[in-house]
C-alpha cells in the first residue's frame, strides 16, 4: 500500500490534492477503503454547501458498517463525483484516483494535515 | 471478554493470506481476505473454503443420550437415524431460545451437538444442568475438532479429488465418518450459505493439511478462502436467522417462524421437555394473536438497513425493528430481516419503511428466504 507523496492527509484518513484555481480534491486513503471493506453507499455533500474541518460532511456504508465522512478542511464543496455515488465500488478499487468523493474550494486549513510519510508512520502506529 | 481471543488451527494460514481478521465470540476469526462481495459470489457460483472451528461441539453418549437429549432440546432427537443431523434448539423453561443447534447422530448411543460459539459455554452448562437422572455423559468438544467448511456448487467435485467416502449418498443433513485428503474426518452436509456443500469435522492437528489439499482440489473450479463476513451475506439471503439477531431469549421458535422445530409429538420422558408448556401457549399466540413476525424486506434505495434500526410506517409509527440487514450481492439492493407487527406483514404490504439514521426509507415486505438455489 503506498500512499501519492504529493498528497496531504489528515487523521480521520482523507487525502487532500493541492489546490488547483483555489479548489481541491478529497478521497479516503486505501488503507481507510480496506479498512471498512467493499463499500456500498456513499453519501456526499452538497454542491455549494460549506464544509468545516473534522466535521462530518457525508457517510461511507460497507458491507458490514456505516462510518462518517469527514472534510478535511473548511470551505465550500465546488463538485462531487457522481461516478462514486452511481458506483460506489470504485472507493474501494481506485480510492486515490477515480474514487476521489468531492472537490473543495478552501477557506481555511486546520493545520495539522499530515505528509505521506507521516500518514505512513500515523497508520502503522 | 478480557482474556486474549482464541486463535483456531488455522490461524497462521489465515494471516499468511492476508486476512482482516475480527474478534468473533471470544475468536479471532478471519473476517475477509479480500472482497467480501467476490467472496460471496464464489460461494454462489463456484465454492468457498471456510475455517469455521470457533463453532462449539459437545459430545453427548451413553444408554440414555437420546433421553437426555429428548428432554433437554425442543426436537424429536431419539427419531433422528445413525449418519443423519437435525436442525434444533433449547430453549429456556419459559420459551426463549437459548441457542440453535445442528444435532448429529454418530451412533446409536452417541451424538455430537453443534453450538454457536456465543453460546457454547450456554448450551453446555444447560444441558449439564439438565442430565440429572439419566445415563449419559456430557463432554465438552471445544477442543477436539477443527471445523472446516466447503460451500457451493463446486463443492461436491472438489471433496470428490480427495476421498472415496459416497458423497452422492450422503443427503443434505447426513454426515458419515470418512478420510478426506488422508485425514480421518466427520463429512456432513449442511451449511449456512443456501448453497450445496459440506462440513468436515477434523482433528485440529490435521486443519492445516486438509485446508491445504482442498485449496489445492479447488484451484481449478475457483474455490477461494471465505471469511465471516460473506458468510453473513450467504446466510442473510437464505433466509436463515443467526442468534442474537433474529434468535434471542426474548424469542421463542414460534416468534421466529421456526415452530415447526418444536416436536410436541415426542413420547420419551413421558412427553416432557424443558420449555413445553411455555411453548405450547406461544404456539397457540403465533397461531391466533402473533405480535411481530419475521419478514424480508428489500430496499428500493440503496442504503442499507442495520440490526436495531426500526421499521416505520410512513407517518413515523414504530411498527418493528430490524434484526440484520446488508448489501445483498445477489439482488444487487440491500435487504434486511426484521420482526415487523402482523398488521403489515403480509408480503406486498404497502408503506412500510426503516428509520436509518432519522430518514424513513421505502422498502419491500416479502417472505424469506431472498434467494433459493436452483437443484
Amino acid at each position: 500500500m503506498s500512499n501519492p507523496q504529493q498528497l496531504r492527509y489528515s487523521k480521520e484518513h482523507e487525502w487532500l490534492s493541492g489546490a488547483e484555481d483555489g479548489v481541491s480534491t478529497v478521497g479516503i486513503t486505501e488503507h481507510a477503503a480496506n479498512a471498512l471493506g467493499d463499500v456500498v453507499y456513499v453519501q456526499l455533500p452538497e454542491v455549494g454547501s460549506t464544509v468545516a474541518a473534522g466535521e462530518t460532511c457525508g457517510e461511507l456504508e460497507s458491507t458490514k458498517s456505516v462510518s462518517d465522512l469527514y472534510s478535511p478542511v473548511d470551505g465550500e464543496i465546488a463538485e462531487i463525483n457522481e461516478d462514486v455515488v452511481n458506483d460506489p465500488s470504485l472507493v474501494n478499487t481506485a480510492p486515490f484516483e477515480g474514487g476521489w468523493l468531492f472537490k473543495v474550494k478552501i477557506s481555511g486549513e486546520p493545520g495539522e494535515l499530515l505528509s505521506a510519510d507521516e500518514y505512513a508512520a500515523f497508520i502503522q502506529s | 471478554m478480557t482474556d486474549a481471543p482464541r486463535r483456531t488451527a488455522l490461524d497462521a494460514t489465515h494471516r499468511a493470506l492476508g486476512a482482516t481478521m475480527t474478534d468473533f465470540a471470544g475468536w479471532d476469526m478471519p473476517l475477509r481476505y479480500s472482497s467480501e462481495r467476490e467472496e460471496h459470489v464464489a460461494v454462489r457460483t463456484r465454492a468457498g473454503l471456510f475455517d469455521l472451528s470457533h463453532m462449539g461441539e459437545i459430545t453427548v453418549t451413553g444408554p440414555q443420550a437420546a433421553d437426555l437429549l429428548d428432554y433437554a432440546l425442543v426436537g424429536n432427537i431419539g427419531g433422528v437415524k445413525t449418519g443423519r443431523a437435525r436442525y434444533t434448539m433449547i430453549c429456556e423453561a419459559g420459551g426463549g431460545i437459548l441457542d440453535d443447534l445442528i444435532v448429529y447422530r454418530l451412533a446409536e448411543q452417541e451424538y455430537m451437538v453443534v453450538a454457536n460459539a456465543s453460546n457454547a459455554q450456554v448450551v453446555l452448562d444447560a444441558l449439564s444442568a439438565r442430565a440429572g437422572g439419566f445415563d449419559a455423559a456430557i463432554r465438552d468438544d471445544r477442543d477436539g475438532y477443527a471445523l472446516l467448511a466447503v460451500q457451493g456448487p463446486e463443492s461436491p467435485g472438489i471433496l470428490k479429488k480427495l476421498t472415496d467416502a459416497d458423497l452422492d449418498g450422503l443427503k443434505y443433513y447426513a454426515g458419515l465418518p470418512g478420510t478426506v485428503a488422508g485425514v480421518q474426518a466427520l463429512i456432513a452436509r449442511t451449511g449456512y450459505t443456501g448453497e450445496d456443500g459440506f462440513e468436515l469435522f477434523v482433528r485440529p492437528s490435521d486443519a492445516v493439511a486438509l485446508w491445504e489439499a482442498l485449496t489445492e482440489a479447488g484451484r481449478d473450479s475457483g474455490l477461494v478462502p471465505c471469511g465471516l463476513s460473506c458468510r453473513d451475506t450467504l446466510r442473510l439471503e437464505a433466509g436463515m436467522p443467526l442468534y442474537g439477531h433474529e434468535l434471542t431469549t426474548a424469542t421463542t421458535p414460534f416468534d421466529a417462524g421456526l415452530g415447526r422445530v418444536v416436536k410436541f409429538e415426542k413420547t420419551s420422558n413421558g412427553g416432557d421437555f424443558v420449555g413445553r408448556e411455555a411453548l405450547a401457549a406461544a404456539a397457540e399466540r403465533a397461531e391466533t394473536t402473533p405480535p411481530r413476525k419475521l419478514v424480508g424486506l428489500i430496499a428500493q434505495g440503496r442504503r442499507v438497513p442495520r440490526a436495531g434500526y426500526p421499521v416505520v410506517t410512513a407517518d413515523g409509527t414504530v411498527i418493528g425493528e430490524v434484526t440484520s440487514g446488508a448489501p445483498s450481492p445477489t439482488l444487487g439492493k440491500p435487504v434486511a430481516i426484521a420482526y415487523v407487527d402482523a398488521a403489515h406483514a403480509t408480503p406486498g404490504t404497502e408503506g412500510v419503511c426503516v428509520d436509518i439514521r432519522g430518514s424513513h426509507e421505502p422498502y419491500e415486505v416479502t417472505a424469506l428466504p431472498f434467494y433459493k438455489r436452483q437443484k
